[in-house]
């Protein structure tokens, strides 16, 4: 039996020239299809809210400060309840894109690797601020807190921090993909690295809540961490993202 | 007629001789640990055929698919795929089906073509249609890819392979536990594709399926291309 | 490996670790305040510096990787980290040791202490991730890590440098003018731990290159 040579007409068709892509228009494509997915689903975000509640409630029964103490601590508290709910959603980065080896596909396509690096970084960016946004008013009512210093600036430490521990921790989670028990392997690689984000975090939030002193130093280390953070993840992703 | 439409699109017709080689592999060594899945495997494969990559399981078949489709990096040697030395050049021309479907379970085949379209810079709703209907799929079902069948599954996946019309295709079994009538119908659309100029490649464990079509037989064996021939034994194959 | 060669370094190295015992314990003069507690210093110092050396040699190396993908670039990063990580636990320890007797208490969050428990932090992920990391990428992630943890050593220095600047701690000793023979003692150390670090490095290095190509070798012959 011959093959027959009728083709079909969409094979037929004139291969219309597509336009390059450009890694904005990807980033969003890729964004919203996590955003609509997890919308439908709602995984990574419920489980991350339900356990950063109940860190904070175990936080609450293990100190019993009072309205002035809690100030100088709860800087930390909130900062670090906040990194540990965040593991559980940057956990989930990428699982998406390993099911079924979907990755190979994006891998195969002319679409920039930064584009895609870019859209899940935003993606846990707004996982991790929906958190915030949810969970900072429980800090406030159950540790009974007043801001002393100026609140707005606890709005762009909240962003810059965000950044901070999402930029490298979409990163670590493709790296984690490539190690054996990779859920463990995550925080294991990013806590270090994060140790200055952390430190800058809980000291600006501080010294906004207790209204102390400027926390100038700390945000403009904070951006700069940032900065130079997102810059090396955007240098190197290319090189994780096909090590097979 | 025929004849005509064939010389047009197939160079490996009337124009074989001077058609450049689809793909060239020099020294091709991939090695994993302490296993090497490909052994200084150097070869040359004209455009325009349909080759059927035959061999038992670990024989280096998939490997080589993956180096091909720039997947993974070779530990010694070069591929060379449409002329670049770099597959990253030509991978708007590739079109690369997997063992796993490389579809997105939760969402419905169009809106994942939708989305793999883009990563090529196609916004037409309607090229993603056509090409679901080119693999006898609806485009209208909304029922996710995760509850597909096996068929309908590597279907839609083939789908996703062409639907951005590469001139090499490569395909790793794409007929597993895909029913006679589906993988009839896949084979008889990879003809058609090849007859149309395009170079494929078929990784497979169902040698049969393809014995009238393919123009070459691949056999690997432990790493390494045992032999190439026109057509395939049929003993060989039980 | 038992090559003459081998033997002599061997036999320099030891011998330059007993002239640096030596001066330490015999020739430098005994510090007034402290007395002999502060002997371990000449141990403390020499690693810390030691150390930092090694994870710099590991950054070059990573990157020397990133660049060229060369087998032995990797070689050396695993050799420099490992080794690095073993120099920055001796001081790890010894600072404490030290500080006991001295400051009254074993650990306080100073700048050059913390930094270094950072570091050190740091550069035991980074060995984790190498043991962890399956296949042949391990070199790659390896590399890549080792220029974060890199990026991120001013960020450290700084955020605790200003961190305790704002709370009063223990002013650390040392600061000032060293007798000349206690800086004899410290060189002395210094180089005969370098010699006792490259060692270790060469020796890990040679074993981790001999496992590759045992490696490619078996791969090879597994299929025939």
């Amino acid at each position: 039996m011959s093959a027959p040579v009728v083709l079909s007409e969409a094979e037929v068709k004139e291969v219309s020239a597509s336009p390059a892509p450009t890694s904005w228009k990807i980033t969003t494509a890729s964004l919203s299809k996590d955003l609509w997915l997890e919308w439908r689903s709602k995984d990574a975000i419920n489980s991350m809210i339900f356990f950063a509640l109940l860190v904070v409630v175990i936080f609450s029964f293990s100190f019993d400060p009072t309205a002035e103490e809690s100030r100088q601590i709860v800087g930390g508290l909130i900062w670090v309840s906040f990194l540990f709910a965040a593991i559980v959603a940057l956990n989930q980065t990428w699982a998406r894109e390993i099911r079924n080896q979907v990755l190979d596909a994006y891998r195969v396509s002319p679409a920039p690797p930064n584009a895609l690096f870019l859209s899940k970084a935003l993606g846990n960016f707004l996982f991790v601020t929906v958190l915030e946004a949810v969970m900072a008013p429980l800090f406030m009512i159950f540790y009974n807190l007043k801001v002393l210093g100026p609140a707005y600036l606890l709005l762009l430490i909240a962003a810059l921090g965000t950044w901070a521990l999402v930029v490298n921790g979409t990163f670590f989670a493709a790296i984690s993909l490539r190690t054996r028990s990779r859920e463990v392997m995550l925080p294991l690689i990013l806590f270090p690295i994060s140790i200055p984000a952390l430190l800058a975090m809980v000291e600006a939030t501080k010294i906004v809540l207790t209204g102390e002193s400027a926390a100038k130093f700390w945000i403009v280390l904070l951006a700069v961490y940032d900065l130079v953070f997102t810059v090396v993840c955007l240098t190197l992703f290319e090189t994780v993202l096909n090590a097979e | 007629m025929i004849g005509a439409e064939s010389q047009v699109n197939s160079p490996s017709s009337a124009l074989a001789g001077s058609a450049p080689p689809a793909v060239v592999l020099t020294g091709l060594t991939k090695q994993f640990g302490r296993f090497a899945a490909l052994r200084n495997v150097t070869a040359e494969f004209v455009a325009g055929k349909l080759y059927a990559v035959l061999g038992e399981n670990g024989a280096g078949k998939s490997t080589m698919l993956r180096a091909i489709a720039g997947l993974l990096q070779p530990t010694h040697g070069k591929v060379t795929v449409l002329g670049a030395n770099s597959v990253r050049e030509v991978c708007d021309q590739l079109g690369y089906m997997a063992h796993p479907s490389l579809l997105y379970d939760e969402m419905s085949g169009l809106e994942n073509l939708r989305y793999f379209g883009r990563l090529y810079g196609i916004e037409d709703d309607q090229r993603c249609k056509d090409a679901i209907v080119m693999v006898g799929l609806d485009p209208a079902l909304t029922r996710p890819v995760g509850q597909y069948s096996q068929g309908m599954r590597q279907r839609m996946s083939l789908a996703r392979a062409l639907q951005h019309d590469p001139t090499l295709l490569l395909l790793d079994e794409p007929f597993s536990n895909v029913d006679v009538a589906s993988a009839r119908g896949m084979v008889q659309l990879l003809g058609r594709m090849r007859d149309g100029g395009k170079t494929i490649f078929v990784v497979t464990h169902q040698a049969r399926l393809l014995a009238d079509l393919a123009d070459e037989f691949v056999w690997m064996h432990a790493g390494n291309i045992n032999s190439r021939v026109p057509t395939l034994d049929l003993e060989a194959v039980q | 490996m038992k090559s003459p060669v081998l033997i002599a370094v061997v036999v320099v190295v030891l011998a330059l670790l007993a002239f640096g015992l030596y001066q330490a314990l015999v020739v430098a003069p005994t510090e007034q305040t402290m007395g002999d507690v502060q002997r371990i210093f000449y141990y403390h110092v020499p690693s810390a510096w030691t150390a930092f050396l090694l994870f710099f040699i590991n950054l070059i190396a990573s990157i020397w990787y990133l660049i060229g993908r060369s087998g032995d670039a990797d070689a050396l990063a695993v050799a420099s980290a490992e080794v690095g990580v073993v120099f920055c636990t001796v001081v790890l320890i010894t600072g404490p040791i030290w500080a006991r007797p001295v400051w009254g208490i074993w650990w306080t969050w100073d700048v050059r202490l913390t930094s270094t428990l950072v570091l050190w932090l740091i550069y035991v992920s980074y060995l984790m991730l190498r043991r962890f990391s399956t296949g042949g990428q391990t070199p790659l992630l390896a590399a890549v890590l080792a220029v974060f943890g890199f990026a991120v050593v001013p960020f450290v220095y700084l955020s605790i440098r200003f961190f305790r600047t704002q709370h009063p701690q223990p002013v650390i000793g040392g600061g000032g003018s060293l007798d000349p023979a206690m800086w004899h003692a410290v060189l002395w150390n210094w180089l005969a731990f370098l010699a006792f670090a490259g060692l270790l490095c060469w020796l890990r290095y040679n074993l981790e290159r001999k496992q590759r190509g045992i490696e490619e070798t078996l791969a090879l012959e597994a299929l025939i």
